[in-house]
Protein backbone atom coordinates (compact mmCIF):
# COMPACT_ATOMS: atom_id res chain seq x y z
CA UNK A 1 0.00 0.00 0.00
CA UNK A 2 1.51 3.34 -1.04
CA UNK A 3 1.41 6.27 1.37
CA UNK A 4 -1.21 8.91 0.45
CA UNK A 5 0.32 12.13 -0.88
CA UNK A 6 -0.42 15.28 1.10
CA UNK A 7 -1.17 17.93 -1.51
CA UNK A 8 -1.27 20.85 0.96
CA UNK A 9 2.30 21.85 0.04
CA UNK A 10 0.90 23.16 -3.24
CA UNK A 11 -0.40 26.21 -1.34
CA UNK A 12 3.24 27.29 -0.96
CA UNK A 13 3.45 27.85 -4.73
CA UNK A 14 0.52 30.29 -4.72
CA UNK A 15 2.75 33.36 -5.37
CA UNK A 16 4.15 31.67 -8.48
CA UNK A 17 0.63 30.71 -9.55
CA UNK A 18 -0.44 34.35 -9.34
CA UNK A 19 2.54 35.36 -11.47
CA UNK A 20 1.80 32.62 -14.01
CA UNK A 21 -1.86 33.69 -14.03
CA UNK A 22 -0.87 37.12 -15.27
CA UNK A 23 1.80 36.00 -17.71
CA UNK A 24 0.14 32.88 -19.15
CA UNK A 25 -3.36 32.02 -17.96
CA UNK A 26 -5.03 35.38 -18.65
CA UNK A 27 -3.54 35.63 -22.18
CA UNK A 28 -4.57 31.99 -22.78
CA UNK A 29 -8.13 32.73 -21.66
CA UNK A 30 -8.19 35.72 -24.02
CA UNK A 31 -7.04 33.51 -26.89
CA UNK A 32 -9.83 31.03 -26.08
CA UNK A 33 -12.35 33.91 -26.10
CA UNK A 34 -11.03 35.13 -29.46
CA UNK A 35 -11.23 31.61 -30.93
CA UNK A 36 -15.02 31.62 -30.71
CA UNK A 37 -15.58 35.08 -32.14
CA UNK A 38 -14.99 37.20 -35.20
CA UNK A 39 -13.63 40.70 -34.93
CA UNK A 40 -13.39 43.63 -37.31
CA UNK A 41 -11.34 45.72 -34.89
CA UNK A 42 -12.53 48.38 -32.42
CA UNK A 43 -13.00 45.69 -29.77
CA UNK A 44 -16.22 44.53 -31.44
CA UNK A 45 -16.70 40.76 -31.43
CA UNK A 46 -19.33 38.43 -32.91
CA UNK A 47 -19.97 34.91 -31.69
CA UNK A 48 -19.20 32.25 -34.36
CA UNK A 49 -19.10 29.06 -32.28
CA UNK A 50 -16.72 26.36 -33.50
CA UNK A 51 -16.46 27.75 -37.04
CA UNK A 52 -12.77 28.73 -36.75
CA UNK A 53 -11.82 25.36 -35.29
CA UNK A 54 -13.55 23.54 -38.15
CA UNK A 55 -11.85 25.83 -40.67
CA UNK A 56 -8.39 25.29 -39.18
CA UNK A 57 -8.81 21.53 -38.74
CA UNK A 58 -9.84 21.17 -42.40
CA UNK A 59 -7.40 23.75 -43.80
CA UNK A 60 -4.93 22.36 -46.33
CA UNK A 61 -2.59 25.24 -45.59
CA UNK A 62 -2.43 24.26 -41.90
CA UNK A 63 -2.07 20.55 -42.77
CA UNK A 64 0.89 21.39 -45.03
CA UNK A 65 2.52 23.55 -42.35
CA UNK A 66 2.00 20.76 -39.80
CA UNK A 67 3.57 18.22 -42.20
CA UNK A 68 6.60 20.47 -42.72
CA UNK A 69 6.84 21.04 -38.97
CA UNK A 70 6.77 17.33 -38.13
CA UNK A 71 9.33 16.57 -40.86
CA UNK A 72 11.62 19.36 -39.63
CA UNK A 73 11.38 18.24 -35.99
CA UNK A 74 12.04 14.59 -36.91
CA UNK A 75 15.09 15.50 -39.03
CA UNK A 76 16.43 17.72 -36.24
CA UNK A 77 16.00 15.01 -33.61
CA UNK A 78 17.48 12.28 -35.83
CA UNK A 79 20.59 14.40 -36.49
CA UNK A 80 21.13 16.27 -33.23
CA UNK A 81 20.60 13.52 -30.66
CA UNK A 82 23.04 10.91 -32.10
CA UNK A 83 25.53 13.64 -33.08
CA UNK A 84 25.37 15.16 -29.60
CA UNK A 85 25.93 11.78 -27.95
CA UNK A 86 28.79 11.01 -30.38
CA UNK A 87 30.56 14.30 -29.59
CA UNK A 88 30.02 13.86 -25.83
CA UNK A 89 31.50 10.35 -25.99
CA UNK A 90 34.65 11.72 -27.62
CA UNK A 91 35.21 14.53 -25.16
CA UNK A 92 37.89 14.11 -22.48
CA UNK A 93 36.42 12.27 -19.51
CA UNK A 94 38.76 13.85 -16.95
CA UNK A 95 38.66 17.55 -15.99
CA UNK A 96 41.42 19.61 -17.55
CA UNK A 97 42.24 22.51 -19.82
CA UNK A 98 41.00 20.75 -22.96
CA UNK A 99 37.71 19.88 -21.31
CA UNK A 100 37.18 23.51 -20.29
CA UNK A 101 38.06 24.74 -23.79
CA UNK A 102 35.67 22.19 -25.36
CA UNK A 103 32.85 23.19 -22.99
CA UNK A 104 33.28 26.92 -23.63
CA UNK A 105 33.42 26.41 -27.40
CA UNK A 106 30.33 24.22 -27.28
CA UNK A 107 28.42 26.71 -25.16
CA UNK A 108 29.10 29.61 -27.55
CA UNK A 109 26.30 28.93 -30.10
CA UNK A 110 23.82 28.60 -27.21
CA UNK A 111 24.61 32.13 -26.05
CA UNK A 112 23.76 33.77 -29.37
CA UNK A 113 20.22 35.19 -29.65
CA UNK A 114 17.94 33.50 -32.19
CA UNK A 115 17.58 36.48 -34.51
CA UNK A 116 21.36 36.94 -34.59
CA UNK A 117 21.79 33.25 -35.47
CA UNK A 118 19.32 33.74 -38.32
CA UNK A 119 21.13 36.84 -39.55
CA UNK A 120 24.53 35.12 -39.37
CA UNK A 121 23.29 32.21 -41.51
CA UNK A 122 21.33 34.44 -43.85
CA UNK A 123 24.55 36.25 -44.75
CA UNK A 124 26.74 33.11 -44.49
CA UNK A 125 24.60 31.32 -47.07
CA UNK A 126 24.36 34.14 -49.61
CA UNK A 127 26.05 33.36 -52.91
CA UNK A 128 27.29 36.94 -53.48
CA UNK A 129 28.72 37.89 -50.07
CA UNK A 130 28.42 34.78 -47.83
CA UNK A 131 31.33 32.40 -47.27
CA UNK A 132 29.23 29.23 -47.43
CA UNK A 133 27.26 30.28 -50.50
CA UNK A 134 30.38 31.52 -52.28
CA UNK A 135 32.40 28.35 -51.59
CA UNK A 136 29.52 26.06 -52.63
CA UNK A 137 28.95 27.93 -55.88
CA UNK A 138 32.73 28.04 -56.54
CA UNK A 139 32.79 24.25 -56.15
CA UNK A 140 30.13 24.02 -58.86
CA UNK A 141 27.07 23.42 -56.68
CA UNK A 142 23.91 25.15 -57.84
CA UNK A 143 23.20 26.48 -54.33
CA UNK A 144 20.75 29.29 -53.65
CA UNK A 145 18.59 29.08 -50.55
CA UNK A 146 16.41 32.01 -51.62
CA UNK A 147 15.20 30.24 -54.77
CA UNK A 148 15.52 26.51 -54.16
CA UNK A 149 13.33 24.78 -51.53
CA UNK A 150 15.82 21.96 -50.95
CA UNK A 151 18.68 24.43 -50.39
CA UNK A 152 16.51 26.43 -48.00
CA UNK A 153 15.72 23.29 -45.98
CA UNK A 154 19.37 22.21 -45.90
CA UNK A 155 20.45 25.68 -44.73
CA UNK A 156 17.86 25.81 -41.95
CA UNK A 157 18.63 22.29 -40.78
CA UNK A 158 22.41 22.90 -40.71
CA UNK A 159 21.78 26.18 -38.88
CA UNK A 160 19.67 24.46 -36.23
CA UNK A 161 22.20 21.63 -35.87
CA UNK A 162 24.97 24.22 -35.42
CA UNK A 163 22.91 26.16 -32.90
CA UNK A 164 21.49 23.38 -30.73
CA UNK A 165 23.62 20.22 -30.94
CA UNK A 166 25.78 21.75 -28.19
CA UNK A 167 22.85 21.50 -25.79
CA UNK A 168 22.59 17.75 -26.41
CA UNK A 169 26.38 17.42 -26.05
CA UNK A 170 26.43 19.27 -22.73
CA UNK A 171 23.52 17.25 -21.33
CA UNK A 172 25.00 13.95 -22.53
CA UNK A 173 28.40 14.91 -21.18
CA UNK A 174 26.86 15.68 -17.78
CA UNK A 175 25.24 12.22 -17.88
CA UNK A 176 28.54 10.57 -18.81
CA UNK A 177 30.46 12.37 -16.07
CA UNK A 178 28.06 11.00 -13.47
CA UNK A 179 29.07 7.39 -14.23
CA UNK A 180 31.46 6.14 -11.51
CA UNK A 181 34.86 4.84 -12.68
CA UNK A 182 34.10 1.46 -11.08
CA UNK A 183 31.73 0.68 -13.97
CA UNK A 184 34.48 1.22 -16.54
CA UNK A 185 36.95 -0.81 -14.45
CA UNK A 186 34.47 -3.70 -14.25
CA UNK A 187 33.95 -3.49 -18.02
CA UNK A 188 37.74 -3.55 -18.55
CA UNK A 189 38.08 -6.68 -16.37
CA UNK A 190 35.31 -8.32 -18.42
CA UNK A 191 37.10 -7.22 -21.62
CA UNK A 192 33.93 -5.58 -22.83
CA UNK A 193 34.04 -4.02 -26.29
CA UNK A 194 33.58 -0.27 -26.82
CA UNK A 195 30.07 -0.94 -28.16
CA UNK A 196 29.17 -3.08 -25.11
CA UNK A 197 30.36 -0.32 -22.76
CA UNK A 198 28.19 2.18 -24.61
CA UNK A 199 25.18 -0.13 -24.86
CA UNK A 200 25.20 -1.50 -21.30
CA UNK A 201 26.83 1.23 -19.20
CA UNK A 202 26.79 4.64 -20.86
CA UNK A 203 23.44 4.58 -22.63
CA UNK A 204 21.39 3.41 -19.60
CA UNK A 205 23.11 6.00 -17.41
CA UNK A 206 22.43 8.73 -19.97
CA UNK A 207 18.80 7.73 -20.47
CA UNK A 208 17.30 10.41 -18.24
CA UNK A 209 19.36 13.30 -19.56
CA UNK A 210 18.74 12.11 -23.12
CA UNK A 211 14.99 12.17 -22.49
CA UNK A 212 15.33 15.75 -21.24
CA UNK A 213 17.43 16.58 -24.32
CA UNK A 214 14.81 15.05 -26.64
CA UNK A 215 12.00 16.88 -24.83
CA UNK A 216 13.80 20.23 -25.01
CA UNK A 217 14.79 19.79 -28.65
CA UNK A 218 11.32 18.59 -29.59
CA UNK A 219 9.59 21.56 -27.95
CA UNK A 220 12.02 24.08 -29.32
CA UNK A 221 12.09 22.74 -32.87
CA UNK A 222 8.31 22.30 -32.91
CA UNK A 223 7.86 25.95 -31.96
CA UNK A 224 10.73 27.31 -34.07
CA UNK A 225 10.02 30.75 -35.50
CA UNK A 226 12.79 33.33 -35.45
CA UNK A 227 15.67 31.56 -37.22
CA UNK A 228 13.78 30.32 -40.33
CA UNK A 229 11.81 33.57 -40.45
CA UNK A 230 15.01 35.62 -40.54
CA UNK A 231 16.78 33.32 -43.03
CA UNK A 232 14.03 32.50 -45.52
CA UNK A 233 10.90 34.35 -44.34
CA UNK A 234 9.04 31.04 -44.81
CA UNK A 235 10.04 30.74 -48.48
CA UNK A 236 10.79 30.11 -51.24
CA UNK A 237 7.03 29.98 -51.72
CA UNK A 238 5.83 28.26 -48.55
CA UNK A 239 8.67 25.70 -48.47
CA UNK A 240 9.87 26.63 -44.98
CA UNK A 241 6.62 27.99 -43.57
CA UNK A 242 6.39 26.11 -40.30
CA UNK A 243 3.44 26.22 -37.92
CA UNK A 244 4.54 29.28 -35.95
CA UNK A 245 5.41 31.25 -39.09
CA UNK A 246 2.03 30.37 -40.59
CA UNK A 247 0.32 31.33 -37.32
CA UNK A 248 2.00 34.74 -37.20
CA UNK A 249 1.13 35.35 -40.88
CA UNK A 250 -2.50 34.56 -40.08
CA UNK A 251 -2.68 36.60 -36.86
CA UNK A 252 -0.60 39.65 -37.71
CA UNK A 253 -0.25 39.56 -41.50
CA UNK A 254 -3.90 38.89 -42.32
CA UNK A 255 -5.31 40.07 -38.96
CA UNK A 256 -7.51 36.94 -38.83
CA UNK A 257 -7.59 36.91 -35.03
CA UNK A 258 -10.32 34.29 -34.67
CA UNK A 259 -8.79 31.56 -36.89
CA UNK A 260 -5.33 32.38 -35.51
CA UNK A 261 -6.63 31.96 -31.95
CA UNK A 262 -8.19 28.58 -32.84
CA UNK A 263 -4.91 27.60 -34.54
CA UNK A 264 -2.97 28.64 -31.39
CA UNK A 265 -5.16 26.49 -29.15
CA UNK A 266 -4.75 23.40 -31.34
CA UNK A 267 -1.00 24.03 -31.55
CA UNK A 268 -0.84 24.43 -27.76
CA UNK A 269 -2.80 21.21 -27.18
CA UNK A 270 -0.47 19.21 -29.46
CA UNK A 271 2.61 20.50 -27.61
CA UNK A 272 0.94 19.91 -24.24
CA UNK A 273 0.15 16.31 -25.21
CA UNK A 274 3.68 15.53 -26.38
CA UNK A 275 5.22 17.21 -23.31
CA UNK A 276 2.93 15.23 -21.03
CA UNK A 277 3.97 11.98 -22.74
CA UNK A 278 7.67 12.86 -22.35
CA UNK A 279 7.18 13.99 -18.74
CA UNK A 280 5.31 10.79 -17.87
CA UNK A 281 8.00 8.66 -19.50
CA UNK A 282 10.73 10.56 -17.61
CA UNK A 283 8.99 10.31 -14.25
CA UNK A 284 8.22 6.63 -14.68
CA UNK A 285 11.55 5.51 -16.12
CA UNK A 286 13.21 3.00 -13.89
CA UNK A 287 10.20 2.55 -11.59
CA UNK A 288 9.47 -1.10 -10.96
CA UNK A 289 5.89 -2.27 -11.41
CA UNK A 290 4.19 -2.58 -8.02
CA UNK B 1 -12.12 46.90 -14.04
CA UNK B 2 -12.72 46.95 -17.78
CA UNK B 3 -12.25 43.48 -19.23
CA UNK B 4 -13.60 44.29 -22.71
CA UNK B 5 -10.18 43.57 -24.25
CA UNK B 6 -10.49 39.95 -23.10
CA UNK B 7 -13.65 39.60 -25.22
CA UNK B 8 -15.52 37.49 -22.64
CA UNK B 9 -18.66 35.61 -23.68
CA UNK B 10 -21.10 33.69 -21.50
CA UNK B 11 -20.20 30.22 -22.91
CA UNK B 12 -16.43 30.72 -22.49
CA UNK B 13 -16.98 32.16 -18.98
CA UNK B 14 -19.05 29.08 -18.07
CA UNK B 15 -16.34 26.82 -19.56
CA UNK B 16 -13.55 28.41 -17.48
CA UNK B 17 -15.74 28.52 -14.36
CA UNK B 18 -16.39 24.78 -14.71
CA UNK B 19 -12.65 24.08 -15.01
CA UNK B 20 -11.93 26.30 -11.99
CA UNK B 21 -14.69 24.54 -10.02
CA UNK B 22 -13.24 21.15 -10.95
CA UNK B 23 -9.77 22.22 -9.77
CA UNK B 24 -11.15 23.64 -6.51
CA UNK B 25 -13.27 20.53 -5.99
CA UNK B 26 -10.31 18.23 -6.60
CA UNK B 27 -8.13 20.29 -4.20
CA UNK B 28 -10.77 20.13 -1.45
CA UNK B 29 -11.20 16.39 -2.10
CA UNK B 30 -7.42 15.85 -1.85
CA UNK B 31 -7.30 17.78 1.46
CA UNK B 32 -10.28 15.99 3.00
CA UNK B 33 -9.36 12.56 1.76
CA UNK B 34 -5.73 12.28 0.57
CA UNK B 35 -5.36 9.46 -1.92
CA UNK B 36 -2.42 7.27 -2.76
CA UNK B 37 -1.17 7.26 -6.35
CA UNK B 38 -2.13 4.07 -8.17
CA UNK B 39 -1.16 2.18 -11.29
CA UNK B 40 -3.88 1.53 -13.82
CA UNK B 41 -4.01 0.17 -17.35
CA UNK B 42 -1.40 2.67 -18.58
CA UNK B 43 1.06 1.21 -16.00
CA UNK B 44 1.96 4.70 -14.80
CA UNK B 45 1.45 6.13 -11.32
CA UNK B 46 -1.44 8.60 -11.29
CA UNK B 47 -3.00 10.80 -8.62
CA UNK B 48 -6.61 12.04 -9.00
CA UNK B 49 -5.14 15.33 -10.28
CA UNK B 50 -3.23 13.47 -13.00
CA UNK B 51 -6.40 11.65 -13.97
CA UNK B 52 -8.28 14.95 -14.23
CA UNK B 53 -5.51 16.33 -16.45
CA UNK B 54 -5.58 13.22 -18.69
CA UNK B 55 -9.39 13.44 -18.87
CA UNK B 56 -9.39 17.13 -19.85
CA UNK B 57 -6.59 16.77 -22.40
CA UNK B 58 -8.15 13.63 -23.89
CA UNK B 59 -11.57 15.34 -24.02
CA UNK B 60 -10.06 18.28 -25.89
CA UNK B 61 -8.68 15.90 -28.53
CA UNK B 62 -11.99 13.98 -28.75
CA UNK B 63 -13.76 17.30 -29.46
CA UNK B 64 -11.15 18.31 -32.06
CA UNK B 65 -11.44 14.92 -33.78
CA UNK B 66 -15.23 15.24 -33.80
CA UNK B 67 -15.05 18.75 -35.26
CA UNK B 68 -12.68 17.67 -38.02
CA UNK B 69 -14.79 14.62 -38.92
CA UNK B 70 -18.39 15.74 -38.38
CA UNK B 71 -18.32 19.45 -37.47
CA UNK B 72 -20.51 21.07 -34.83
CA UNK B 73 -22.63 20.58 -32.72
CA UNK B 74 -20.54 18.70 -30.20
CA UNK B 75 -23.26 17.03 -28.10
CA UNK B 76 -22.29 13.50 -29.08
CA UNK B 77 -18.62 14.34 -28.63
CA UNK B 78 -19.45 15.51 -25.09
CA UNK B 79 -21.10 12.15 -24.40
CA UNK B 80 -17.88 10.43 -25.53
CA UNK B 81 -15.86 12.85 -23.37
CA UNK B 82 -17.98 12.00 -20.31
CA UNK B 83 -17.48 8.25 -20.97
CA UNK B 84 -13.75 8.89 -21.44
CA UNK B 85 -13.52 10.80 -18.14
CA UNK B 86 -15.34 8.08 -16.23
CA UNK B 87 -13.07 5.43 -17.79
CA UNK B 88 -9.92 7.39 -16.93
CA UNK B 89 -10.99 7.85 -13.30
CA UNK B 90 -11.95 4.18 -13.04
CA UNK B 91 -9.14 2.40 -14.86
CA UNK B 92 -6.13 4.68 -15.46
Amino acid sequence: MTKPINQRAWFLVLPVLILVAFSAVIPLMTVVNYAFQDSFGNNEFFWVGFEWFEEILRSERVHDALGRQILFTLIILVIEIPLGVFVALHMPRKSGTWTSICLVLLALPLLIPWNVVGTIWQIFGRVDIGLLGYILSSLGFDYNYTQDSFDAWVTIIIMDVWHWTSLVVLLSYAGLRSIPDAYYQAAKIDQASRWSIFRHIELPKMKNVLLIAILLRFMDSFMIYTEPFVVTGGGPGNATTFLSIDLVKMAIGQFDLGPAAAFSIIYFLVILLVCWVFYTVMMNTGKVDG
Amino acid sequence: MDLAWMAWTTPTAIFFSLIALMLIGMTVWAIIKPQAPRRGILRIETTPGDRLFISLLGSAFICLLWLSLFGSPLWWALVFCACFMVSVFKWV
